[in-house]
């Protein structure tokens, strides 16, 4: 099982756990970014986490180190599940991980375009949702959900959206939808 | 005696005389052909394109109205119907096959995003298509049923009647000429 899993991580690796945790049988081991992809790639070779299912990133606005990668481990079997996270400091860049598994591919692209992380031999590093060009990258935490102005001349433009005091949001245990749904709600 | 009351509309026409020719102006002639083969650009970006094409199907047939013919071309349509959410990365496009299409041409905005960008108060989408092109025709709804839709284009078919193009530009040939 996945304990033994991070028992042997961290035998293997002792310098490299920062922290492991088990939460309602989910398994979390936290490695440092030099040793993560030595990690995966003894995670996949030698632990059987011969699937990948998701590669994303956390944004801990104000701490540092700033940025966190979160890769998804399993095998195709579904018998066992790993979280292997790893701390990344702005300017870092992260090791990919498509020479271990090709669906790294686009979550690594995905995680560049939305949070900015760089990563170093990645075979097609550019941005896959937001145009390439687009200044800025939308789920930092200091990028607000309205959006910010930008202009690429014959590819695209951006503006900022309406948000009138604030986001859409909806409150249950009210009598009406109009003191549900309130056009606009104050902003924090 | 039998008296018949002729209405005055009609009274410059009589069948049994002059068979198969009416009188009308040519606006009125233009514009009952245009209103009555309204080939539409269907511009399907999200879920109203669903709707869109439930339209153009048998249970509602808007061939009844003449706009069962959508085309994929931007040269050969009348009536470009924006269904659904237009992201910026997307906006641009829309733009250049609007541009595409030749006049006279019409723009209706279906369903919540494509008429004010809907729940998406985002970064990534453009509140509105007429933010880029004008738009004769909203429609309300998320996403609007095919009834609405085909209200719509009813709509735009009592919009298509009023105008006078023609008028105004004999107007314009005969100030030239003066």
């Amino acid at each position: 099982m996945s304990a033994a899993d991070i028992q042997s991580i961290q035998g293997k690796f002792s310098n490299a756990v920062l922290d492991h945790k088990e939460f309602r049988e989910e398994f979390t081991v936290t490695v440092t970014l030099e040793s993560l992809h030595a990690v995966l790639q003894f995670c996949k070779e030698t632990l059987g986490y011969d699937f990948l299912i998701d590669i994303s990133s956390l944004d801990h606005f104000g701490d540092d180190p700033r940025f966190a990668m979160v890769y998804e481990l399993a095998t195709v079997d579904d018998k066992k599940h790993l979280r292997v996270k790893a701390p990344v400091a702005e300017e870092e860049s992260v090791p990919s991980a498509c020479d271990l598994w090709l669906a790294a591919d686009w979550h690594e692209r995905e995680v560049y375009d939305m949070m900015g992380i760089p990563f170093t031999n990645h075979p097609n590093l550019k941005r896959i949702l937001m145009w390439e060009g687009y200044p800025f990258y939308p789920l930092r935490k200091d990028f607000p959900l309205a959006g910010r102005p930008s202009d690429m001349p014959d590819v695209a433009f951006s503006g900022v959206a309406p948000l009138e005091g604030g986001p859409f949001v909806t409150s249950c245990g009210t009598d009406d939808v109009v003191r549900r749904e309130p056009r606009a709600r104050d902003q924090k | 005696m039998e008296t018949t009351e002729i209405s005055p509309t009609f009274a410059a026409y009589d069948s049994k005389i002059e068979g198969n020719v009416i009188f009308t102006r040519v606006d009125a002639a233009m514009n009952w052909m245009r209103k009555n083969s309204l080939w539409p650009m269907p511009m399907g970006l999200a879920c109203c394109a669903i709707e869109l094409m439930a339209t153009a199907s048998s249970r509602f047939d808007i061939s009844r109205f003449g706009m069962e013919v959508m085309r994929f071309s931007p040269r050969q349509s009348d009536v470009m119907i924006v269904a659904g959410t237009v992201t910026y990365k997307m906006a641009l496009a829309v733009k250049r096959v609007w541009d595409q299409m030749p006049e006279p041409k019409w723009c209706i905005a279906m369903g919540a995003c494509a008429s004010s960008g809907g729940m998406y108060r985002s970064y990534a989408v453009l509140q509105g298509i007429d933010k880029l092109i004008p738009v004769d025709v909203y429609i309300s709804g998320c996403p609007p049923r095919p009834e609405a839709l085909i209200e719509g284009l009813m709509k735009l078919q009592r919009k298509i009647e009023g105008t006078s193009a023609m008028m105004e530009q004999k107007k314009e040939l005969l100030e030239d000429l003066a």
